[in-house]
């Protein structure tokens, strides 16, 4: 069992966790995720590595309830366990030698791209932060964010905080005043990174996005994350999750993406009950 | 007088129309009666040729012996002092090429059922209250062992039987390899892995999971900063090969590992109890003439498949998987292709697969490997409708240690090179076996090479 030391809801549907995995906070880089498992009927799920704390032994991940299993984890409280929690995995990002980098986060994407941020700024880099979020009610790590930022740009699909669009918007604003980006990292939906790349492609910025197929293992065993890279099939959980831009597949990795998408719907439905059951428990537990 | 029968007793099966809809295990074995009948027609051989055919060396004559006299306890203990997972072996090993093959029995009529033999007396045993072998005091030296499967498990239990303090490093959430997540339950109860391995437990040896050595320790670490006097690698051969042609990455289409695993260790029979999916469709296409092919197709239609295909590129007399297994297949209305190769697999406009193109193939010369090489036939491209495609041509070894060990020597194909005779690899202190030395092979031979190198371990240990 992994303990949760800290669980904070950064807003409705996004929770921040502390979790005690002190081989792993010793270990874990920026781009590196874990996989969980919240109880013994539980899937496997990867989860990116938001930060570490080596010190206190505690690995932090920051997760959207978008499904049964994430629900399922947010039941969960301050001192319960996560049956199984392993990591670090994937290669870590490789940052050295840029200088002056965009980093675009998409929605919870953003809890990604942090860390990066935070390490090219630790490392003298100028970074442009761009994120995205539909709302203001939905915006997270603002404060971390200007920390590890030369510039944040902060965008909502709603216009809510007075800055409309989505984060390519912003983008092509930079770009279209002279902004000279070495490299951007952009992470997100699918759908995001395909548009950025659609914008740096043609201007021939390299760019580095972080891919999020389904996993089982995460360790190399299986290929369910497969992901076609420069006509080649690569394997995201061990060769990524970080691969160049320009040579992804993105059709089919936007149809890998939905391949369970029935199977999501009819596990939410017919463990709906469980799952209040569950929450029931939990808060009677808890009192 | 031994009993002449020139046949084995057959084993109790669940009918193929009733396990072909379910996960319980096919064979049920012998009852007591049975298994002393079948003993009896041994012959106590005095050259044994049947021990020499055992990748562990088991004294089979010795227990066949004390079956015959009702001592199963006894018999348990002779079989468990040479092999760590009798249970296992007597229902996994490819007898007919190992102990039965030697079989004096079997020059005229079929050999004894030492496999159905060793696999009652196992599971009496585990039923009746059997010991746990006791170990020999602490000697205070540390062993990690990386990886729970067949070769991992036998080592850490010869060395703690020596008094060693071992730890063994496992990626998955549960210990047992190839034994959890890839050969199906109706072939291997997991209750029965789970058994055995805390038979291991009980004896000392300790199982640290969610730990994948290369990512969340390093083998180096293991040995300068964490006490580790020597290291055994037994991570198998777990990465999936594919076979390059077009549509491989379609949805519908799965690396046998990744069906497996889903099915067995993830339990997705038991969706939506169990939170893990798979999609199995009504025309499935397993791809390979192996043990897991035959697995993955078996598993197919207990998932509720109609239709299940073996596409195989040879013929069935070159098939790799093991005979009883085809058989069984066959039984639960597998249908095989043989002579028969994918060239393309085929997507509707959501990606997902609709069909496989494949030709014929006809033999030619053999090849470097011993077997007839197939050969395109001409004008043969044919269609098959299928919604479901399984990938089962192979696995290789995991780069990951090898990546992250300096100065480790491997193969070009990835296998770690080591000394057969001890297991040894080009690193001081370091020892690997079984698939991860051989690729893909057998449960029993990992157990052997993890045998030989717990003895070597303890030989450079105790100099």
């Amino acid at each position: 069992m992994y303990r949760i030391v800290t669980k904070r809801a950064l807003h409705e549907t996004v929770t921040l966790m502390e979790v005690e995995a002190p081989y792993i906070a010793k270990k874990a880089k920026p781009g590196q995720f874990i996989i969980l498992r919240v109880d013994d009927d539980g899937e496997r799920v990867p989860l990116t590595v938001a930060g570490t704390d080596p010190v206190r032994g505690t690995v932090t991940i920051i997760y959207q309830k978008v499904g049964y299993t994430t629900k399922r984890l947010d039941c969960l409280n301050e001192g319960d366990g996560i049956l199984d929690f392993v990591g670090p995995l994937g290669t870590a990002s490789h940052l050295d030698g840029m200088k002056k980098v965009a980093v675009i986060g998409g929605g919870l994407g953003v809890a990604i791209a942090y860390p990066q941020a935070k390490a090219l700024h630790d490392m003298g880099a100028e970074v442009d932060v761009i994120v995205g979020f539909r709302n203001t009610d939905l915006m997270i790590l603002m404060d971390e964010l200007k920390e590890a930022s030369t510039n944040l740009y902060v965008m909502t699909d709603d216009g809510s905080n007075g800055h409309k669009g989505f984060v390519t918007t912003a983008l092509e604003e930079q770009l279209n005043a002279g902004k000279e980006y070495d490299h951007v990292i952009a992470i997100g939906p699918l759908m995001m990174m395909r548009a950025v790349v659609n914008l740096t492609k043609p201007r021939n910025i390299p760019t580095v996005i972080s891919m999020n197929p389904i996993m089982v293992d995460g360790t190399g065993m299986c290929g369910s994350c497969r992901v076609t890279v420069g006509g080649e099939t690569k394997f995201a959980c061990v060769d990524g999750p970080d691969f160049d831009g320009f040579e992804v597949d993105w059709d089919e990795a936007i149809a890998r993406g939905r391949m369970y998408r029935t199977e999501e719907a009819e596990s939410m439905e017919r463990k709906a009950c469980n799952l209040l059951d569950v929450e029931l428990q939990t808060k009677r537990g808890g009192n | 007088m031994p009993n002449m029968s020139l046949t084995k007793l057959p084993a109790r099966e669940q009918d193929p129309n009733i396990r072909n809809c379910n996960f319980e295990e096919v064979s049920q074995g012998y009852d007591e009666a049975m298994a002393i009948e079948e003993a009896t027609r041994c012959l106590n051989c005095k050259h044994k040729p049947c021990v020499a055919g055992c990748p562990v060396n088991v004294r089979i004559p010795e227990f066949i012996q004390l079956v015959i006299q009702g001592k199963f306890m006894e018999a348990n203990d002779v079989i468990r002092s040479t092999n760590a997972l009798p249970a296992v072996c007597g229902r996994v090993c490819p007898q007919e090429t190992q102990c039965e093959e030697k079989c004096v029995r079997g020059i005229k009529g079929e050999p004894v059922g030492i496999g159905r033999l060793e696999r009652f007396v196992a599971d009496y045993a585990m039923t009746h209250g059997m010991e746990t072998p006791k170990p020999l005091p602490d000697n205070g030296k540390k062993i990690a062992i990386v990886g729970s499967g067949p070769a991992g498990l036998t080592c850490a239990g010869d060395l703690r039987k020596l008094g060693y303090e071992v730890t063994i490093f496992e990626a998955l959430h549960t210990p047992g390899g190839v034994l959890v997540y890839g050969i199906p339950e109706f072939r291997l109860p997991k209750q029965l892995v789970r058994d055995e391995i805390r038979i291991l437990e009980d004896m000392g040896v300790k199982i640290e999971t969610n730990m994948v050595v290369g990512r969340s320790i390093t083998l180096d670490e293991l040995l300068n900063e964490e006490g580790y006097s020597a290291v055994f690698i037994g991570s198998g051969a777990g990465l999936p090969r594919f076979q390059g042609i077009p549509g491989e990455n379609l949805n519908g289409v799965y690396s046998a590992n990744e069906f497996l695993t889903r099915i067995n260790l993830m339990k997705a029979y038991n969706f939506p109890k169990s939170d893990t999916p798979v999609q199995v469709g009504k025309n499935a296409a397993v791809v390979g003439g192996g043990n897991v092919a035959m697995d993955a197709a078996r598993s197919a239609k207990r998932m509720g498949a109609e239709n299940v295909y073996i596409v195989y590129r040879r013929g069935e007399a070159e098939m790799p998987a093991r005979v009883e297994e085809v058989h069984h297949a066959k039984e639960e209305g597998i249908i095989f292709k043989m002579l028969t190769n994918p060239t393309e697999i085929l997507g509707d406009e959501n990606g997902h697969v609709k069909g496989m193109t494949c030709v014929e193939m006809e033999l030619g010369e053999p090849d470097a490997s011993g077997r007839r090489r197939p050969i395109v036939k001409a004008g043969s491209e044919h269609t098959i409708d299928v919604d479901t495609v399984v990938i089962a041509i192979g696995n290789s070894p995991n780069p990951l240690i090898k990546n992250t060990t300096p100065g480790l020597a491997t193969e070009k194909w990835g296998g770690i090179i080591v000394d057969e005779a001890t297991g040894k690899t080009s690193r001081d202190h370091v020892y690997a076996g079984g698939d991860t030395v051989t690729g893909a092979a057998t449960v029993i031979l990992a157990m052997g090479a993890g045998k030989t190198a717990a003895a070597a371990i303890h030989e450079e240990l105790s100099k």
